[in-house]
C-alpha cells in the first residue's frame, strides 16, 4: 500500500536565489505590486510504500542539505 | 600517466579532455563509461564538463551515484588524482570529495567567455607547473558556476591553502564566494574548477594556458 507524498525543496535562507529575484522583479512589470521575499524551489511528488524512508532520501539525493532545506508533506 | 576521462550521458567535453591529456608528453587517455565500475588501471581521473544525466534534479546530483563514480570516490579516498572540470566540479562537490556547492550564476545567465584566473597557490599535483600569482587565460562556459561554501568552510579553505585558482581583477563571472575559480580537497589530491583548461591547449583557440594543469599532473606523477 503506497502513500502519496510531496517533498518541497527550497534554497536555504540567506543564500542568494537568483530565480526568486528574477520572478520578484518580473511581477511589478505585469502590474502585480506589493510582492517581496520570492523564492523558487522544487516540488517532488511520489508514491512511497514506507514514508519513513523519505527523510533519508532527501538527505541523500532529493536535496543538498548544504544549500537547500526540505519539507516532507505526506497525505493521510 | 594514463588518464581516465569519465563519460556520462550528457557529457560534452570528454573528447577535448582526452585530447588535452594526450598533448602532454607521457600522457595518454581513455574514456571511462559511467555504467562501468572498472577503472581499467588508469592513474588519474578527469571528470569532464557537460550536462550529466541532463542536470536533472540538481547539477551533478544523479551522476554522483553512477557506478563509475563509486569507483572514482574510492580511488580518490586512496589518494588517486582526480580533476573535475565544470560539471565535473559540480559532481565532485555532490560526491562529497570537494567542499561546497555550485549555485546558479548571480546574473542568471549562461556565461561563455575567456577569463583570467590567478594561481593562488602553485604546487603539486595540479599547479606545479605554474608560479604563484601567475595569471592563466582559460574559458568559462556555464550557468551554474557560483561557488558557495558556508563562511566557516570558506575560512578554513583560505587558511589551509585549498583555494588554488581565483578569478583575477574584478573578473568574477558568476558571483562565486571569494572569487573562487578552483578548490582542492584537504589532502590535495582532488581538484575542481569551473574554467575549462581542456579548451585552452592549442594556439588556434587563443591560449595554451590550460595545458599547464595537465602537465602539472603528469609531472607530479613522476
Amino acid at each position: 500500500m503506497s502513500t502519496r507524498a510531496r517533498v518541497l525543496v527550497r534554497p536555504k535562507a540567506g543564500i542568494l536565489d537568483p530565480q526568486g529575484v528574477a520572478v520578484e522583479r518580473a511581477l511589478p512589470a505585469l502590474g502585480f505590486e506589493g510582492v517581496s521575499n520570492v523564492h523558487v524551489g522544487r516540488l517532488i511528488e511520489l508514491d512511497i510504500e514506507d514514508p519513513s524512508q523519505l527523510a533519508a532520501m532527501c538527505e541523500k539525493l532529493l536535496a543538498n542539505p548544504l544549500i537547500e532545506d526540505f519539507e516532507i508533506v505526506s497525505e493521510p | 600517466m594514463k588518464f581516465g576521462v569519465v563519460r556520462f550521458p550528457g557529457s560534452c567535453d570528454e573528447v577535448d579532455a582526452v585530447l588535452a591529456c594526450e598533448r602532454v608528453p607521457g600522457g595518454s587517455a581513455q574514456i571511462l563509461w559511467h555504467g562501468d565500475p572498472d577503472l581499467h588501471g588508469i592513474e588519474a581521473v578527469v571528470v569532464p564538463g557537460g550536462f550529466s544525466y541532463g542536470d536533472y534534479l540538481r547539477v551533478g546530483a544523479i551522476a554522483r551515484f553512477s557506478p563509475v563514480m563509486e569507483s572514482v570516490i574510492r580511488f580518490a579516498r586512496e589518494g588517486g588524482l582526480v580533476l573535475g572540470i565544470c560539471n565535473g566540479f559540480q559532481v565532485l562537490c555532490e560526491a562529497g570529495l570537494l567542499p561546497g556547492a555550485l549555485l546558479p550564476n548571480i546574473e542568471r545567465r549562461f556565461v561563455c567567455r575567456q577569463v583570467n584566473v590567478e594561481v593562488v597557490r602553485a604546487g603539486k599535483p595540479f599547479t606545479g607547473d605554474c608560479a604563484d600569482g601567475e595569471v592563466l587565460s582559460i574559458p568559462v562556459k556555464h550557468t551554474t558556476g557560483r561557488y558557495y561554501a558556508p563562511p566557516d568552510v570558506l575560512g578554513s579553505l583560505e587558511a589551509r591553502g585549498q583555494i588554488l585558482l581565483r578569478y583575477a581583477q574584478d573578473g568574477n563571472p558568476n558571483g562565486s564566494s571569494n572569487d573562487i575559480a578552483g578548490v582542492s580537497n584537504a589532502d590535495g589530491n582532488v581538484f575542481g574548477l569551473m574554467p575549462h583548461p581542456e579548451h585552452a591547449v592549442d594556439p588556434l583557440t587563443g591560449s595554451v594556458d590550460g595545458l599547464k594543469i595537465f602537465t602539472s599532473m603528469v609531472h607530479a606523477h613522476g
